[in-house]
Order: C-alpha cells, then sequence, then structure tokens
C-alpha cells in the first residue's frame, strides 16, 4: 500500500513533543508524530510503552505536562474530551465501554446526538455490520466481547470522525473476532476518514497500517513506514533489544 | 376495620414519600452525590410557595407553576457550580458541600422567615374535604391528590428518562461519564438537568408536605431528609418504582405502628428500615431493575 504522506499538505494531527505523567512516573516523554489525512498511522509497543497513554491524551482523558497536540491547524491541547469529539477526533476506547444498561440503539443514539454532519448514519452502522439491526433492541451488556467492539465502533462513527482513535481493538477478542473486525477497516476508510490505531498485537497493526511507530517506555524508538522497516528493526524496537536500531537511546538520560 | 383504614392511610401518604425521595435517588443514581440538603430543599421549596403566594395571591396549586422552575434552575445553577466542584475533588467532598448547605438553608430561614411553623392553606376547596367509606375510613382528598400526583410525577420521569435525548443522555453518563465525554456530550450539562429534576420535584414534594401538614425551618432535616432516605434504601437504589414502593412500605408500616400506639408511629417506620438492610440490603426490588 502506498503511504499517502508525501504532497500531502498539512498533517491533520500533529503531536510535538508530549510529555504525560501518571503522578511520578512519566507514561510518555517527548513524543511527535504527524497524521496526514487518509493515513491509517498504526502506535505499537510492548505493555507499557504508553500506547494507550499517547491515544487517551489525543482525546483529551489526560493531561499532558508539556507538548501540543493540534488538530487541523487548532491547538487542541486543553481541549476537553467533548470538545475534541464533537470537532472530529473520536475515540474507541480500550475495553469497549458501552453504555452497558443501554441497548445498541440506544448507544448508538448518544454516540449520534452532537455527531457532526457526514456520511455515517445509524442505518449505515447497520449496514457495515448486518447482525446489528435485528438485534438493536438488546442491551449491550448482554453481547459477546466481538459484538461489543462492533458497536463500539459503530457508536464512534456515527459521530462522523475526521480522526478515528482506535485503542487496542484486539483486546480479549479471539483472533478470528478480530481478524473479522480488521476487515471492516476498508469500508470505514472509504468514506474518508484518518485513522490512528494502538495495537498490542504488531502483526494485525502491519497488516493494516499505512504508517508505523514503535514506542517504548515513553519513547519512540521506531517510525516508518511498514515497507521500509525489516521484522528485525521492529523487533528491535519493540523490546529495546538492539541499541543500533532505534532512532534514540532507550535509557533515560534525565532524572 | 382500623386496620384496613392504616394501610390505605399508608399507602397514600407513601406516595408523598415518594415524591420526596425520587429526586433523592436520582441524584444518587447520575451523580453519586447523596444529596443531604434534600429535605431543606423540600423546605425551601415550601417558604417560596408561601412567598409567592404572599405576594401575588395565587391559590396554592397554581404556585406549584412559578416554584418548581425557580427550583429547578437553582438546581441547575448549584449542580454547575458548588456540587459540581465538590464532585471534581470527591466523593466525600460532595457529603461535607451538601450538609454545609443543610446547615446554610436551615439557619437562612431561621434568621430571615421565623422558627414557626407553616402550612400552606388551601383554603375552602373540595381538597380539603374528606370521603368516608363505611364509618371506619375516611379519606382525605389532598391525600390521594398528592398520591396521584407522585405517580404521574413518576410515570412523567419514567417516560422522560426511557425515551427522551436528554433522558438517553442521563442514563448513559450514569453508565460511564468518561465514555459519554468521548461521544462529544459535556456531562456537566447532563448533570446539571438531572440536578434541575430533582430540585423541581422536591419543591413539589415541599409544597405537597406544606398543604398536607405544617412546617418549620427544621422540618427538613429532622423529618423529609429521614425519610426520603428510608424510602430509597426500603425501595432500593437507582429504581424509580422501588422508591413508590419504599414509599408505600414506610407509610404503611408508620400508620399500622400508630395503630398499635400512636408513639410507635415513627419507630415503626425505621424498625422496617432496620429489617430491610439487614435481610434486603439491596433493596425490596432488585438492584439496577430500571434506570
Amino acid at each position: 500500500m502506498n503511504s499517502p504522506r508525501q504532497g500531502n499538505g498539512t498533517p491533520l494531527l500533529e503531536v510535538r513533543d508530549l510529555t504525560v505523567h501518571h503522578g511520578q512516573l512519566r507514561a510518555l516523554d517527548r513524543v511527535s508524530l504527524h497524521v496526514f489525512p487518509g493515513e491509517v498511522y498504526a502506535i505499537i509497543g510492548a505493555n507499557g510503552a504508553g500506547k494507550s497513554t499517547l491515544l487517551r491524551t489525543i482525546a483529551g482523558l489526560h493531561q499532558p505536562t508539556e507538548g501540543t497536540i493540534l488538530y487541523d491547524g487548532t491547538d487542541m491541547t486543553k481541549a476537553r474530551p467533548e470538545r475534541r469529539a464533537t470537532a472530529g477526533i473520536v475515540m474507541v476506547p480500550e475495553g469497549r465501554r458501552l453504555f452497558g444498561s443501554l441497548t445498541i440503539e440506544e448507544n448508538l443514539q448518544v454516540g449520534a446526538t452532537y455527531a457532526r454532519k457526514g456520511p455515517w448514519t445509524i442505518e449505515r452502522v447497520y449496514e457495515l455490520f448486518g447482525w446489528m439491526k435485528e438485534r438493536r433492541a438488546q442491551r449491550t451488556a448482554q453481547l459477546s466481547g466481538g459484538e461489543q467492539q462492533s458497536v463500539a465502533i459503530g457508536r464512534a462513527l456515527v459521530a462522523n470522525p475526521r480522526v478515528l482513535l482506535l485503542d487496542e481493538l484486539s483486546l480479549g477478542l479471539a483472533p478470528i473476532v478480530v481478524q473479522r473486525i480488521y476487515a471492516m477497516l476498508p469500508q470505514i476508510l472509504a468514506t474518508g476518514l484518518t485513522v490512528l490505531l494502538v495495537e498490542q498485537d504488531v502483526s494485525q497493526a502491519l497488516r493494516v497500517a499505512t504508517h508505523l511507530q514503535c514506542l517504548l517506555e515513553g519513547h519512540t524508538t521506531l517510525e516508518g513506514r511498514p515497507s521500509d522497516v525489516t521484522p528485525a528493526q521492529v523487533e528491535a524496537a519493540y523490546f529495546g533489544l538492539d541499541p543500533e536500531a532505534p532512532e534514540q537511546d532507550e535509557e533515560e538520560s534525565e532524572p | 376495620m382500623a386496620w384496613v383504614n392504616a394501610i390505605i392511610q399508608g399507602i397514600l401518604t407513601g406516595g408523598l414519600y415518594a415524591l420526596f425521595a425520587c429526586g433523592l435517588s436520582l441524584m444518587f443514581g447520575v451523580m453519586k452525590v447523596v444529596n443531604l440538603a434534600h429535605g431543606d430543599l423540600a423546605i425551601l421549596g415550601g417558604y417560596i410557595a408561601l412567598g409567592v403566594i404572599a405576594v401575588t395571591h395565587v391559590p396554592v396549586l397554581w404556585s406549584v407553576v412559578i416554584v418548581v422552575p425557580i427550583m429547578a434552575a437553582l438546581g441547575y445553577v448549584m449542580q454547575r457550580t458548588m456540587i459540581q466542584a465538590s464532585l471534581d475533588r470527591s466523593v466525600l467532598t460532595t457529603l461535607l458541600v451538601t450538609f454545609g448547605l443543610s446547615v446554610v438553608i436551615e439557619n437562612g430561614l431561621l434568621q430571615f422567615v421565623n422558627a414557626d411553623s407553616h402550612s400552606l392553606g388551601v383554603g375552602n376547596s373540595i381538597i380539603t374535604k374528606s370521603f368516608s367509606i363505611g364509618s371506619q375510613i375516611q379519606i382525605a382528598y389532598l391525600l390521594v391528590l398528592i398520591f396521584a400526583v407522585a405517580v404521574a410525577v413518576l410515570l412523567g420521569l419514567q417516560y422522560f428518562l426511557s425515551s427522551s435525548r436528554y433522558g438517553r443522555l442521563i442514563r448513559a453518563v450514569a453508565d460511564d461519564r468518561e465514555a459519554a465525554q468521548l461521544s462529544g456530550v459535556d456531562y456537566r450539562h447532563v448533570f446539571g438537568i438531572a440536578a434541575a429534576i430533582a430540585f423541581g420535584t422536591v419543591a413539589l414534594a415541599g409544597i405537597a408536605y406544606g398543604m398536607y401538614s405544617q412546617f418549620a425551618p427544621t422540618t427538613g432535616t429532622d423529618t423529609i431528609l429521614l425519610f426520603a432516605f428510608a424510602a430509597v434504601v426500603i425501595g432500593g437504589l437507582g429504581s424509580l418504582w422501588g422508591t413508590l414502593l419504599g414509599g408505600v412500605v414506610l407509610g404503611v408500616a408508620q400508620q399500622i405502628g400508630a395503630q398499635i400506639n400512636i408513639s410507635y408511629e415513627v419507630l415503626a417506620g425505621y424498625l422496617v428500615l432496620l429489617a430491610v438492610l439487614v435481610f434486603r440490603p439491596q433493596g425490596l426490588t432488585a438492584r439496577k431493575a430500571e434506570s
């Protein structure tokens, strides 16, 4: 797949030198990224590398200690999560986080309440996930993990995001279910979305991504197109094994 | 027959208790705020009604149209400012803040009104009368009206929560505040709406109480708050119909206690509360039965 990086003008989402602390712990250390329109930008890394923290900070659920988040040229660093969502940065959170006492349809209706104008409607989500419409009156607490994940994606889509943030879609799901969900991605992208995703399952991320960034202990250790990086490089960046492959030292230089 | 009368009176009084309790239950269910000022807010509603009637000379029932919106607006503003600020710190802080609010309202009323008891006179209309069934059962039209209003309010609230856009948002925010934010929902605004409903219903309950009985600045904490808590706990938290059931059980227990000996009235209610806490701490209705 060809990356649309070159000649595509300004990035839709730009993160500059983002540092985030969880109490004393520095979860992210001066991480930067540029996401261009139409990309599938994958952030990979081991447990605790700071991937989810990065995504949650972009969505507004954490406040960074330092750094800037620019969306479509606007500074969003201080904006509340709901303001970012209505502006077009919508996240599918880790663990699905559906409204458990609400039905499938009500979950989608909540997602659509403050939606931007755009191609996605509740009907269109029902078309994407064929099983959903006839079970729309069911409470989401009764659904399987894969079904819940689909509803969570649907709830994000009906808000008509420009940037869709996907946090660990594969978590707790059977591999076949994960594949089925990722198989939906081209149909979603066809409506003009940009996707920024976090994934522990590296092979899955490499299959769908047009651009890749690897985090290790809050630092960027590798960045590039999947076709430009070797499996050895990815492995080294993921585990921090080879001191030559990463672009930066993995040792902390500051206290 | 006297026992039948006690049960009927108890059921009807239970409607009033449910009206007190539904706002308390809603605020706890949606924002996990235990509003210790709830009883004082009811009394405040009663005093505002007194003031409105004194100034405009409207009949008591019409004062509802003015007082309920005032209290609802107050609820929205209080939630968006003071209560939200305490929620942002911790759930424990909300206890302190609403307790403080309770003290302020009670002493404010003592200061600016006085410690005398008041009631909202309904004048010489049909609702001051009562009708009899047989020789022993006398039912006041006023109690029937209050019970009907309580059921109507609960039905309306149920319909609002299950079918309206804001009702859906209230349930979503109660389920998962953060996930609601990710869908673009400003949960603070939704909290404000829930508080407006709670304050509106408790003002209505305060006016009903003022028509049914007498109130003084201290009635809020020493009677209403406790009865409302008892109704919520007996019925089961977070369930509107459980609240009605809780109110009715409390009312019936009190009337039966009073039938045995008039001094047992309040005690009997709390004995039932204690029994529920011991044997069925989740309340009579199952947890999370309805929104």
